[in-house]
């Protein structure tokens, strides 16, 4: 099929390499098309926000009125909820990446619960509300309580700190523990003492990546139930609460545009914090890694 | 749960073959120190951890089906799955998963349109084109997109993206299944791109070595060699990609509507299976009524339909992956 004279190759080859060249700028401006949009949403919610946020908004309870309405109880339910999601989650998921990278052995066991595990990490959060609902709303009797939505994040996030922390696990070199075997540790002293310190960088990013996901969770607080008026502060695990994306879905829904103006405010404050945090996680597996190279 | 023995009784237990009273010491060593009531204790606690995840699978499964027994001892099954008439806040109440189900579909098709090929282009970019400073700003990029979560998502959809589609198809109402779609989709795409980016990534360099060395240009070896080569990795990032569409909820609760209604018209306002769920629990349902059992129903629904296509992704990438 080629035409054997050199002057047409070298023709066709411009030709397909030009071809080449305008659809790999094709490939660019689809590529940073998702960047563009990222800039748009923030800077449409930035600037839809700046008439309301101020030391007021954050420091006023929900009202009718949109000019005394602010997001307190929101943020403190939102603070709440991430301390206790992360004393349930982290504690669990991180035992359940040990026992499946450093204790079961291959088989049918394992690969069933490996399975499991990226199913759940692929079900819709809205089904997890469902569960939390009729689990620990009313079958557990928690009410509408903090520790119901804790309890109800914790089940949504525990796939990704499980699957996180099993990464960090693998990627450790096989004679860190073989080292630590030899000089008679037990298997939990060869965890505790070399496998858990070394992973930690790893572990770390996971959960707060996994962390800022919960915080930004709506649907199934929603199910539970926490989308009632709270003007008040929790005060303990069994209070009622708000959140700051409960708020946020609240006043959005809203027609009018004062209230939209405050759903942009709290989205603000709310990207603030998960930008925090996600800085917070590449500075700590930063600073991790500079620590284990000098060692 | 069966026990990995530790690494260091193997050469005393061999030893013990030979040796009896050598051995013992061993024996007790194994017994006292690696097989402490401490050690087993750990253990234990520690496979009860990684039980609770199969505890949450069972306990979704369990409360779909025991909370939609009662909903399906009043409603037929032909009724649910033959009808596309959902109107349970009527006084004459009518269930057929259709309205809902193509709320969903419709939805599901569009996001699919938008974040398809994206994200499948930005993983071809990224992963053969960007060279490495512009890749250390692109990833990170699409990282935040997909933290960005769904409720601002939601927002975005409501209050910028509907009014500028109405500046270009007349008509379109406040709600509607277009916006929603569309920006369903732009959620989706940072996760079509990683995924099939990895998948890119794990096609070894020989096979683009070989096209090059048969004359092909850059393009070409990307698309003809490196893309057929990923296949099911890509396959597999859109099935799962299609899923959370499927079980996204924030953004059609908000920007969609809620007429569950079965339309192939995209500027319609519709109701998904999700956003159904969320509008009953948002209200005062009573519990013990038909409307508030059937979310579990259509919970049930939604759990099958993601939990087939998660599986299927799965399969998908066991069977065809090809082994380099």
């Amino acid at each position: 099929m080629e035409s054997s004279s050199n002057g047409t190759f070298h023709l066709r080859r411009t030709r397909r390499k030009r071809i080449g060249m305008i659809l790999a700028g094709v490939l660019f401006l689809a590529t940073i098309l998702g960047i563009v949009v990222l800039v748009t949403l923030l800077v449409d919610v930035a600037m839809q926000s700046r008439a309301w946020l101020d030391m007021q908004f954050l420091n006023s309870l929900p009202s009718r009125f949109a000019d005394q309405a602010g997001i307190k109880p929101a943020l403190y339910g939102s603070l709440w909820l991430m301390g206790l999601t992360a004393l349930i989650s982290v504690p669990l998921g991180v035992a359940s990446a040990v026992y499946l990278e450093e204790y079961a052995r291959d088989g049918w066991f394992l690969q069933l619960i490996q399975i499991n595990i990226a199913n759940l990490a692929g079900v819709p959060s809205v089904v997890y509300g469902i569960l939390g609902l009729a689990l620990f709303v009313r079958f557990a009797a928690l009410g509408q309580s903090l520790l119901a939505g804790a309890l109800t994040l914790s089940l949504l996030i525990l796939p990704i700190i499980i699957i996180s922390t099993q990464e960090a696990l693998r990627s450790l070199p096989t004679g860190l523990r073989e080292s630590a075997y030899a000089l008679g540790a037990t298997r939990w002293q060869v965890i505790w003492s070399h496998v858990l310190p070394n992973a930690a960088p790893g572990i770390f990013t996971g959960v707060i990546l996994a962390l800022s996901r919960a915080i930004g969770e709506t649907a199934p607080l929603i199910l539970i139930g926490a989308l009632t008026f709270v003007p008040f502060l929790p005060q303990s695990a069994m209070d009622q609460f708000t959140a700051l994306p409960i708020q946020i879905f609240n006043w959005t829904a809203r027609p009018q545009d004062e209230f939209r103006g405050l759903a942009a405010a709290a989205i603000v404050v709310l990207m603030i914090l998960l930008f925090a945090m996600n800085l917070s996680a590449i500075l700590l597996r930063d600073y991790f890694e500079r620590q284990t190279a000098g060692e | 749960m069966s026990t990995e023995s530790p690494p260091t009784s193997t050469a005393p237990e061999s030893a013990a073959a030979e040796d009896r009273a050598t051995a013992r010491p061993a024996d007790d060593l194994t017994q006292q120190v690696y097989d402490s009531p401490k050690e087993l204790a750990i253990k234990y606690a520690l496979g009860a951890c990684a039980l609770v995840s199969v505890f949450t699978t069972l306990g979704i499964a369990a409360v779909l089906v025991i909370e939609s027994i009662p909903f399906f001892q009043e409603v037929a099954l032909t009724e649910f799955f033959g009808s596309a008439e959902w109107t349970p806040q009527f006084s004459e109440k009518h269930f057929g998963i259709w309205a809902l189900l193509s709320g969903t579909i419709l939805v599901t098709v569009i996001s699919a349109v938008v974040a398809l090929p994206i994200g499948l282009a930005s993983a071809i970019y990224i992963s053969e084109y960007a060279a490495d400073g512009v890749r250390r700003v692109l990833k990170p990029g699409l990282e935040l997109l997909a933290g960005v979560p769904t409720v601002v998502y939601g927002y975005f959809a409501l209050t910028f993206v509907t009014p500028l589609l109405q500046a270009v198809v007349p008509g379109l109402g406040v709600y509607n299944a277009l916006s929603a779609g569309i920006v369903v989709g732009i959620m989706i795409v940072p996760m079509v791109a990683s995924l099939s980016e990895d998948a890119l990534q794990a096609v070894p360099d020989s096979l683009s070595g070989a096209a090059y060395a048969l004359g092909a240009t850059k393009f070409e070896t990307v698309l003809r060699v490196n893309v057929p080569a990923a296949f099911s990795g890509i396959m597999a990032s859109f099935i799962l990609a299609v899923s959370r569409a499927i079980g996204e909820t924030m953004i059609v609760t908000l920007a969609a509507g809620a007429s569950p209604k079965m339309t192939l018209d995209p500027t319609q306002s519709i109701q998904t299976m999700t956003a159904f769920i969320v509008q009953v629990s948002k209200g005062d349902t009573p519990q013990g009524t038909i409307v508030y059992q059937s979310i579990f129903a259509v919970g049930l629904v939604l759990f099958l339909i993601t939990l087939a296509m998660n599986i299927f992704a799965t399969r998908i990438t066991q069977r065809y992956q090809e082994k380099y």
